[in-house]
Parts: C-alpha cells; structure tokens; sequence
C-alpha cells in the first residue's frame, strides 16, 4: 500500500494531494530558510496561531451572507488577513514597548489563538452553516478533502514557489547579511515585510493539510536540518527546499495509504526524521564527522607527543599513545622504537627545534602563528627559509662524552 | 448573586484564578531571561507525555499522567539544549524543531492507539474544559463549611492550589539568587551561584505550574498566563518586586474576567449558550496587555539602546 502510494498509484484525488503537500513542503522548506537564516524562526508560530480567529471570523461572515461556510478560498483569505493582523501587532510590540521579540510572539500567539478558541465555541452553537470541520484546520486532514479544495493548494503551493523565484536575491542578501544589504541601497523592511507575507502564505495554503499548530514545523525543521549540509546560504535554502518536499510528498502518501495516520503529524515526524539524520551523519557539522574530527586530532596528538618522546629517550607512561605508536610501526611494545621509529623520532625532534627558531624570530611572526604542536614546518616555511634555519641550528654534532 | 453560582461558577473561577498566577509567577523571570517561549514548548508537549503515559498504564487516572507530562516537560529542556549545543544552532529554532516534533509524535500516538473509551483527545489538551468543574454538593454559599459538600470539590481545585503553594513558595525562598542570576548573571557567578542549576530549577517549576495547570484548564491558557500578565506587568513598573505584584493582579483579573465574560457575555449580547471560558481568559489577558503596551508608564525602551 505505501509503495503504491508513494509511485502515485492510489487514485487521482490521493495523487493530486500527495503533490500538493510536496509543493507546499518545497514552498515551506524554502521560505522558512530564508527565515532561519534571518534568525527569526519562531515568529512564523505567531503567524500560524494567528491564523485562526480569521478563520472563525470568515466563517461567520460567509454563513451570515447565506453563503456555504466551508468555502476553502473564503476561509483562507481570513486566515491570510487575521494573520497579518498578528504580525501587525507583533511587530508593533517589539518597536513600540520594550518587550523582546520572543515575549512578543508567545503574546500575540496565545491571544490570537485564544480568541480563535473563543470563536470556534460560538460557531459551534450556531444553528445555521455546517460548523463541522473547522476544528481540522487545527491539526490538520486530508480525508475526505474535495477536489477543488486539493487544486487550490497545489495551485497555491506553485505560486508561493513563483513568488520565492522572483524574490530570492533579495531576501538572500537580507537574511545573509542585513547591515550589507541594507548599505547596498536594499529596503531591508521591506524585503522583510516580503519574507513574512510568504510566510503567511506558507500557512494560510498548509492550514488544511497539516494545520496550523504544525506547520510552523514544516516552516522550520527542514531548514534546521539543510543547515548542516552546507555552509552556503543560497543552497540552505535549495537543501530546505528539497528536504521540505521530501517530507510533504512522503507523509501524505504514507496517511493515505495507511488508515488512521493523520496527515499533518506524519510529514513533522518524517522531516523530524530527516532532521535528526543530518544532525548526526551530515559532512562537516554533523556529530560524527565532529567526532572523527576529534579522533583524528587526538590520534595527531598522540603520535607528535610519542615520536617527541622517543627522540628524546624518554619513557611513554601512556598506554594509547604506545599503542598507536605500535600500530603504525613505529615502536616496539615495550616502547622501544623501531628503525623506522627512530626516523620519524629524529624529524619530529628536528621539526621542533626549527619551530622554536621561529616563533622566537620577529621576522617570522606571520609563520609563527601557524604554530599548534602538530603541523609540519615545511607546510608553512618554503624550503629556503627552511634551509636558512638549519644553519642556525647547526649541523648534527657529536656529543662528548 | 444566586444561589447557582457557589456550585457553578466559584470553582471554575478559582481554579483558572490558580492557574493563571501559578504560570504566571515564574513566567515573570522567564521573560526577563529571554525564555519566554519555554511556557510554549512545555505546553505543546504535555500532550505527547500524557498520552505516553497513558499507554504506559492503560489507565487514565491522573497520577501517573502528570507525572508523564511532568517527565515530557522536563524532557524537552533537554532535548532543546541538546539539540543547541549538538547542532550549533539558535537556541529559537532549536525550540522550534523540537517541541512541533514531540507534539505531532503526541498527536499520532494517540490516533494511532484506542483512546476511545477514555476521555483524551486533543481538542480537550488545546482547550481544556473548565466549566465542567463544577461542585455539584454544594447548595449555597454555606456549603464552604460543611465537610460533607467539601469532600466532592472537584480535585482540581485542591491540586492547583497546592501547586500554586508550591511554586509560590519556590519563589520566595529561591528569590534573592533567582532575582541576581536573572539581571546580571556574571555577577551571580561571581558570588557563588551555582547559575545553571537555578536556570533548570526555573524551568522545572515552570513545568510543574504548566503541567498541573493544563490539567485543569489547557494549554492555551497556560501559554497565555506565562507571557501575557508578566508582559503587562513589564509596562507598569521598573522594579522586580512590583511587576509580581502587577503580573498578579493582571492574571486575577484575567481569569475571573474572563471567565464571566465567557459564561455571561453571550447572554447580554442575547446569546443562548457560553463560549469557551479559557480561550476568553487568554483574550482578556490580551486585551490587558494591549492597554498596558498603550498606556502603561514604563512602555517603551527608556534608557536602553534602540534594539537591545
């Protein structure tokens, strides 16, 4: 049944919802980079909370104009406004009082949403429109979603991915670097004001597929989780993008094919999932290869400080430096060096007092910061300079006795 | 005053009263720590623990479900500076990655496994249900001595109370360190402070007043009452002491406001029935805060830099 659901063998209505939420996954993959990079991930949970007294207020309308309450585009377009009411205020609390942005949006998140509440209760106790469903907008359903309903989140998932084309050099610079931008002659409120209306947008189109308490996760994980792929903001948000689909096309053929799977909360654990597996295996940020990295500089370490030791006849009391030691042929296991040993002991030895030279000669001051116990001379030093430093030392001397 | 109000309306309106200054206390050093948005996370991830537990026991009795939202709450802290330190990444979206995370797992649990004999479902997390606390024994307002009515006061009542004793209590004793690490937290570790363990001691009492809250009333109010009275109370005063004076006052006059604009509001507009009490007491306390971003004398950033 998965498999059939994910090659898009369940039907016309499953497929066109499968591709819908992998638009609308794309589309918020995408738009919540550009605002993890601007470092102001959260305000879209005020925006989705905000979300919904517009759809209560809309439905009441509609209903009061004789219309059929459960018109999708109706109710959107008072998601999209009540939103931008909470953005409104948001942003007015941050720039007119003294509170933090963060105090600011759990405000204007927990009172928007609780007006909501308020206005669901009294749908629920009118006697005219068909109130059941609305509750669906909070978590989200793909059950029993009309054909129409499907089309116009597809279509609106396209048009959000249009709208990131056009605007992404802009909203790039300003979520890499605002000051800069802002000196390049960017309207940076503006593009801001653009970055939240996508936001928005981003909400208001995956209300009715992951509801509004979730799809601030859509609009943040994979975001989180491209961040660990590259260290370049332009393919952030090509990663978030892709990781974002990824998740949305998965979960939606997964809730269709298996009975009871809710929709919205399946596509936040598969990109919770993807998130995790960056967080341990992506190249570079991730925790393993930190920890390989650590391994590694350990194992460097381990050997310098051996080779040091056994040029200078002294005993190795540590039981993984000899190890290494041993492994790579370097030292017998009583810790005597080998042939080879002795080789290697004597450059190490000989590195080190060409360093010492160094960081005691001004005019090798740039060469000297390059100095941490492990790298080589010949990697900093040209060969001459090299040589210039060896007459200082001197040539190898008999010892008297 | 009728005679319906003392079975009716007295209960409900003490435990919301509870509730709101039980999260609303500690919510005023989380905001001045920049960790206002703890209250949400904790509260998205009550449900994942209560349903956890629930699957656990098989039982829906309240113990055990406490003690897995309490577990989940705590959980989540860790988790957050996990995924902080691990991942370097800002502790915001950190937040953000992992409380959606536990609360789309709560909500697929509980799809997922036959809850429909017991009363659970998320609609009842979200908003809580607190007009069906009633005091069904008592006929007046002489039922508050008679032993008898008191024993079947909704359990509710006594267990915020005890709560809000407790967390009231870890203020007060916790006060001067608390106050010191929360403004100048270099200072504090100077004198000795051990600042770590009283940040986490913060967060864990947010969670007990944040778990036994949600039990009686959900988790919008809970959100609310942890940053919306506080906030306020930011605008009226410079001083500590003060501002918990306000931010009580402001979570008062929410819940009781609240809650009779809810149960009564719908009357005098010539409405039939009440609408959801603890959506209108995170209303009231919106409104509170509106008034106060507007008029209250110490609104705006005086004396700091723009942006700080």
């Amino acid at each position: 049944m998965v498999i059939d659901a994910l090659l898009l063998q369940l039907g016309y209505n499953a497929t066109l919802v499968a591709v819908g939420a992998m638009l609308l996954g794309v589309a918020a993959g995408m738009t919540g980079s550009f605002l993890y990079l601007r470092k102001r991930a959260l305000v879209s949970d005020a925006i989705s909370h905000a979300t919904l007294p517009g759809v209560g207020l809309a439905f009441i309308v509609m209903v009061a104009l004789g219309a059929d309450g459960r018109n999708l585009p109706g109710l959107l377009l008072g998601s999209a406004l009540s939103a931008w009411a909470g953005l409104l205020c948001l942003g007015w609390l941050v720039r007119r009082t003294r509170l933090a942005e963060d105090a600011a949006i759990g405000a204007v998140l927990s009172v928007f949403f609780g007006f909501g509440i308020v206005l669901l209760t009294v749908i629920q106790t009118m006697s005219s429109g068909r109130q059941a469903g609305l509750e669906n907008f909070l978590l989200g359903s793909t059950a029993g979603m009309l054909r129409m309903d499907a089309l116009v989140i597809a279509g609106g998932g396209a048009l959000i991915l249009l709208a990131i084309f056009i605007l992404r050099r802009p909203m790039l610079e300003v979520a890499f670097d605002p000051e800069y931008a802002a000196a390049r002659g960017l309207n940076v409120d503006r593009v801001d004001l653009a970055m939240m209306g996508l936001v928005m947008a981003v909400t208001v189109v995956g209300l009715k597929i992951v509801g509004l308490i979730l799809i601030v996760a859509l609009l943040i994980i994979p975001s989180v989780a491209a961040r660990f792929w590259t260290d370049r903001a332009d393919h952030v948000v090509l990663i978030g993008g892709i990781l974002g689909g990824l998740a949305g096309y998965t979960g939606a053929a997964i809730s269709a094919a298996v009975p009871n799977v809710p929709t919205g909360p399946i596509i936040v654990l598969i990109a919770f999932g993807l998130f995790a597996l960056s967080l341990l295996f992506a190249p570079g940020r991730g925790v393993m290869a930190a920890l390989v990295r650590h391994l590694r500089f350990q194992h460097r370490v381990h050997l310098r400080q051996g080779l040091l030791a056994l040029a200078q006849a002294q005993q190795i009391y540590e039981p993984r430096t000899l190890r290494l030691l041993r492994r790579a042929g370097l030292a017998r296991p009583d810790g005597v060096a080998t042939e080879a040993g002795r080789a290697r002991a004597a450059r190490a030895l000989r590195d080190e007092k060409r360093w010492e030279i160094v960081r005691t000669d001004p005019a090798h001051e740039a060469a000297a910061a390059f100095y941490d116990g492990l790298t080589d001379i010949d990697a900093v030093l040209t060969r001459d300079q090299i040589a210039e430093i060896d007459r200082r030392i001197g040539s190898p001397q008999g010892v008297s006795a | 005053m009728g005679a319906e109000f003392v079975p009716l309306s007295l209960p409900p309106i003490l435990i919301g009263t509870f509730a709101a200054i039980a999260c609303a206390l500690p919510g005023n050093f989380l905001l001045l720590r920049r960790q206002a948005l703890i209250g949400d996370a904790i509260s998205h991830v009550v449900l994942p623990g209560i349903v956890a537990a629930f699957l656990v026991t098989g039982t829906i009795s309240t113990g055990p479900m406490l003690i897995g939202a309490m577990v989940a709450a705590v959980l989540t802290v860790i988790l957050i500076e996990l995924v902080r330190r691990l991942g370097n990444i800002e502790p915001g979206a950190a937040m953000g990655v992992v409380f959606t995370a536990m609360f789309a797992g709560g909500v697929l649990l509980l799809e997922l496994s036959d809850t429909s004999s017991v009363h659970l479902d998320v609609q009842h997390a979200l908003y809580g249900n607190l007009e069906s606390l009633i005091w069904l024994d008592a006929t007046g307002w002489g039922s508050l001595l008679d032993a008898q009515a008191l024993r079947y006061l909704p359990v509710e009542l006594p267990r915020i109370a005890i709560t809000l004793v407790a967390v009231a209590l870890f203020m007060a004793v916790l006060w001067r360190p608390l106050k010191i690490s929360t403004f100048d937290e270099g200072f504090a570790r100077t004198l000795g402070l051990p600042t770590g363990l009283i940040g986490l001691s913060l967060v864990t009492v947010a969670a007990l007043a944040a778990v036994a809250a949600f039990d009686a009333v959900g988790s919008i109010i809970v959100i609310a009452m942890f940053i919306c009275p506080p906030a306020a109370a930011r605008m009226m005063t410079n001083r500590l002491e003060r501002q918990v004076a306000w931010s009580v006052l402001f979570a008062t006059l929410s819940a009781v406001l609240g809650y009779v604009l809810a149960g009564y509001g719908p009357l005098w507009l010539g409405g039939q029935d009440a609408v959801s009490a603890a959506g209108m007491i995170a209303t009231v306390s919106g409104v509170i805060l509106g008034i106060a971003a507007l008029y209250g004398p110490c609104r705006s950033r005086t004396g700091a830099p723009e942006g700080a």
